[in-house]
Formats: C-alpha cells, structure tokens, sequence
C-alpha cells in the first residue's frame, strides 16, 4: 500500500515538474511562461518530496525529515524569485514602476 | 513498481531538463534565460532526490539542499544586476 503510495506521488511529481517545463517552453510571452515554473514545478518537485519522505520514513531508521527542510526551502523562495524576475522584466521593457528605492 | 515509476519521474525529469535548456539558448530577453536557469536549478533538486530514492542513499538530500540554496542566491543576483546594474552597492 504504501509502496503503491510512493509510486503515486513519484509520478505526480514526475507529471508537474514536465508540465512545467512545457508551459516554460510553448508560453507566448515572460509574464505567462513566469507561471509554469513558479507553480507546477514547485508542486512537482513538492511531490517527489513527499515521496521521498514516504520511502525513507519506511525504511526502518524513523521518520525521514531531511526533505521537509528542503520542501520549506524551495516552497518559500519559489514566489521571492519569481518576483524578482518579474521586476527585472518589467524594467526590461520600460514599464517598470520605480518607486524610488 | 518503485523501481519502474522512479525510471519514469526520472525520464520526465530530464526531459524537463532539456526542454529548460532550449530555452535558455533561445530565450529572447535576460529575464527568460534567468527564469530558465531558475527552472533547471529546481529540476536538479528534483533529480537528486530521485537518485537518492532508486540508490537507497540519503547523503544526496545535502547536495539538493545546497542546490537549492545556491541557486536561490544565483537568482537573485542575476536578477538584482539586471535591475541596478550592480550587485553588491
């Protein structure tokens, strides 16, 4: 049950992570190519996460915390990077808003 | 079974990967090769996950840890010279 468990979730994350990468490639313009990366890959990388965790906390040593550390990680520096490359596209383009900082 | 799906997340994985590099050579603006760059250094994550998973090994969840630590910091730098030309003011 729990390898099938850990299959399941290999695959999502497997799935996500690729679609992601298509959105980056097939997206018309940056703004929209932002969204797969930032949120499917994520989710799929989060995904293999989970069942890393699930493999290894069976593997008689104790539960297996090493990727929640890397989940929290990646799940909060995914948005602060996306923003920044945002930021950086719209003063590209000339239609930033420079606030003066 | 967890051998069979882990080759397959594996063969998204690197297809992801590839798809990440043509857009990191064709990519129009700066912006689009870093939001590649930002793209390919979370699949890597991924993939050494993977590896650690099919070879039974937790010693590959430091690297990914370190992985994504570096190419945090790589991001925002590139990032931060694109915007003000500098990096450290």
């Amino acid at each position: 049950m729990l390898e099938f468990l850990t299959a399941f979730f290999l695959l999502l994350g497997g799935a996500f992570a690729l679609i992601g990468s298509i959105g980056l490639v097939r997206l018309p313009d940056l703004f929209m190519r932002l969204h797969g990366p930032t949120k499917a890959t994520t989710l799929g990388v989060g995904g293999i996460l989970i069942a890393s965790m699930l493999h290894f906390s069976t593997q008689g040593n104790g539960l297996s915390l090493h990727e929640v550390l890397v989940t929290l990680f990646l799940f909060t520096t995914a948005p602060v990077s996306a923003y920044l490359v945002a930021r950086a596209m719209l003063h590209l383009s000339g239609k930033g808003v420079n606030r003066g900082d | 079974m967890l051998k069979i799906s882990v080759t397959i997340a594996l063969g998204c994985i690197a297809a992801a990967l590839v798809l990440n590099f043509w857009r990191l050579v064709r990519g129009p603006s700066p912006a689009d090769r870093i939001l590649a760059l930002d793209t390919m250094y979370i699949n890597t994550v991924a993939l050494l996950v993977l590896l650690g998973i099919r070879l039974n090994l937790t010693v590959y969840f430091e690297a990914a840890l370190l992985i994504a630590l570096m190419g945090f910091v790589g991001t925002v730098a590139l990032c931060k010279y694109l915007l003000r030309g500098d990096i450290i003011e």
